[in-house]
């Protein structure tokens, strides 16, 4: 392609390119953003004040919440997820922060990039597929089992899954990642001379890792945690597959309200109650850490 | 400690031993089902009974083969062409995005910055509920208001796609910002005062710095449309996609069908993941 070279074009067209330019980047994002992100919540947020009568009249009212506080099993279920999301955030967090460690301050650097895709390789795969493969493993039949049994630890076979535990291990198995990345992300810029600093002055390791390491790490920590709770208390696939009859997950409530009772306005309320929680959770984590959402995203 | 400090040895075998144990846990499942899938046994389980590939290409009545397998198959062609238009579409606007917000300016540019990574806080659950909400209220206005019927509202895979570009397109309109962010707009300069426009500036100099990034999301945005599950499950029609049918499947019981689809995704997405980073890579 070649330009003519033309002389200096007046201010006015200059001016009004600008403002089709950014009519054609704002008119699609406006769109996106409208339709399906702002309408549908607000949507929702008016379904869950709607209350259907028998005789099938629909009137504004906070039934649907009252029914969410007096019937136990459905805030029960809302705290049990909430508490299990917190605790799969700090196990994966403690599970992730060593591994990370390891890969940016301590293996060999012609290893680093090699540990970095092996890490990262699983996640690629369909959530569906890793949590297939632990049923595979723990379920009755499953291949824990046939190995008990032949080493004769087991003499019957023990059903594994369908515990909450092996639901929070599904959880903390399918979030890894999220927490990873962003901790190994933020070690890379952290300057080995501190940690050597410190060990020339006499610190041992938990202080160093207490007040070097994990300061520095703070930005990475508190993004992967946001990432991984909301993950863990959105999720539908692990709770249902892993977690089995008792363990009763708030996604699966919203799922029956929307598709077994077909009663759309407690589904909203409880969607909303979700949505509620979670961005409390994610403005206190920015908060109590001092961080900004723009900045946790970069 | 470090490289660089001098540790014990039971510190560094203790530390090897347990990313080693990391890694085991991390490939246990993944190894374990692309290794049924070749088992003899009509369940995916132990003992092992023999090698066969009979879970790809058998066409027995007892013994059905993914190669023959017509609802997987299906469904496997449904999430393409899903995973298609929702890489094109979150392509198109997520690069509109990352112009907007990096080179323009205009009013309430900040309350729409944070509308725009709303998706990020927003469960995938609520995401598919509140749009089927409102495709409903729509549809049975339009039904009630001016007797039109119109599909688009009903569940079904355009509604599917709708779903899944509204979160989608946060995640390339981040990754695109993050590179124009580097871009040096001296050449921009450079090129208007030679005498190109807005729109010719950034048709031939723009996007191709953008390249990268733009072939890195896309991938991504496909991938993670290929492999949605919370959205999609309350938009989805009669034609399932992938995860919703092989949830269905694995929910009720499962045979090493599962077990050899499983086997070919992981195979493919791996490949697709060493591809886009080996041009990544490159690309630096």
């Amino acid at each position: 392609m070649k330009f003519e070279p033309r002389a200096h074009k007046p201010y006015t067209t200059m001016k009004t390119q600008k403002r089709w330019a950014l009519l054609f980047f704002l008119s699609p994002v406006l769109l996106w953003l409208i339709l399906l992100i702002v309408l549908p919540q607000i949507d929702l947020l008016l379904m869950s004040f709607r209350f259907e009568s028998i005789d099938g009249k629909a009137t504004w009212s906070l039934a649907n919440y009252i029914n969410f506080f007096q019937e136990p099993i459905y805030w029960l279920t809302f705290v049990r997820t909430a508490v299990y999301s917190i605790l799969v955030t700090v196990l994966t967090f403690i599970i992730a922060l060593p591994l990370a460690f390891y890969i940016t301050k301590v293996v060999a650097p012609k290893f680093q990039g090699f540990l970095l895709v092996l890490l990262l390789l699983p996640f690629w795969v369909s959530e569906l597929v890793r949590v297939y493969g632990w049923m595979i493993l723990l379920r009755e039949s499953g291949v824990f089992n046939h190995f008990l049994i032949k080493l004769g630890i087991l003499q019957h076979p023990v059903e594994m899954l369908y515990r909450d535990s092996t639901m929070i291990l599904g959880l903390v198995y399918t979030s890894m990642l999220f927490m990873v990345v962003p901790i190994v992300s933020v070690l890379e810029s952290l300057d080995n001379s501190l940690i050597e600093a410190a060990y020339d002055l006499g610190a041992n390791m938990w202080t160093i890792l207490f007040r070097i390491v994990i300061p520095h790490a703070t930005p990475g920590i508190v993004s992967g945690s946001i990432v991984v709770f909301m993950l863990t208390l959105g999720n539908y696939l692990t709770p249902n597959l892993m977690g089995g009859k008792n363990s009763l997950w708030f996604t699966e409530q919203i799922y029956n309200q929307f598709i077994a009772s077909f009663n759309w306005n407690q589904g909203s309320a409880f969607g909303f109650l979700l949505l509620v929680l979670s961005s409390i959770v994610v403005w206190l984590g920015l908060k109590l850490s001092r961080q900004s959402l723009k900045k946790v995203v970069q | 400690m470090i490289r660089t400090l001098p540790t014990s040895k039971t510190y560094n075998r203790l530390f090897s031993l347990y990313v080693i144990l990391y890694f085991l846990f991390l490939f246990a499942p993944l190894l374990i089902t692309c290794i049924l899938a070749f088992n003899d046994s009509q369940f995916p389980s132990l003992p092992w009974k023999g090698f066969t590939l009979e879970w790809f290409t058998g066409n027995l009545p007892e013994r059905v083969g993914i190669f023959h397998d017509q609802v997987n198959l299906d469904s496997i062609w449904v999430s393409f062409r899903v995973a298609f238009f929702v890489t094109l579409l979150s392509m198109a606007v997520g690069i509109c995005g990352a112009f907007l917000f990096e080179q323009e300016d205009f009013r309430f540019k900040q309350l729409l910055y944070f509308l725009m990574l709303a998706p990020l806080v927003i469960p995938g659950v609520i995401l598919g509920i509140s749009i089927l909400l409102l495709s409903n209220t729509l549809g049975t206005y339009f039904e009630t208001s001016w007797g039109l019927d119109i599909e688009l509202f009903r569940p079904g895979f355009w509604l599917v796609v709708l779903g899944q570009f509204s979160f989608i397109a946060t995640l390339v309109t981040l990754v695109v910002s993050a590179r124009l962010r580097k871009f040096d707009r001296t050449l921009e300069e450079a090129a208007m005062n030679l005498g190109a426009n807005r729109f010719e500036v950034i048709w031939y100099i723009t996007l191709k710095f953008l390249r990268p990034a733009i072939i890195g999301a896309g991938a991504v945005a496909f991938l993670m449309s290929f492999e949605n599950f919370n959205t999609t499950l309350f938009l989805v029609g009669y034609q399932a996609t992938l995860p919703i049918n092989l949830y269905l499947q694995v929910r009720d019981g499962s045979t090493p069908v599962i077990n050899a689809i499983s086997f070919l995704l992981i195979v493919g997405t791996s490949l697709m993941a060493l591809t886009n980073l080996y041009f990544s890579r490159k690309a630096e």
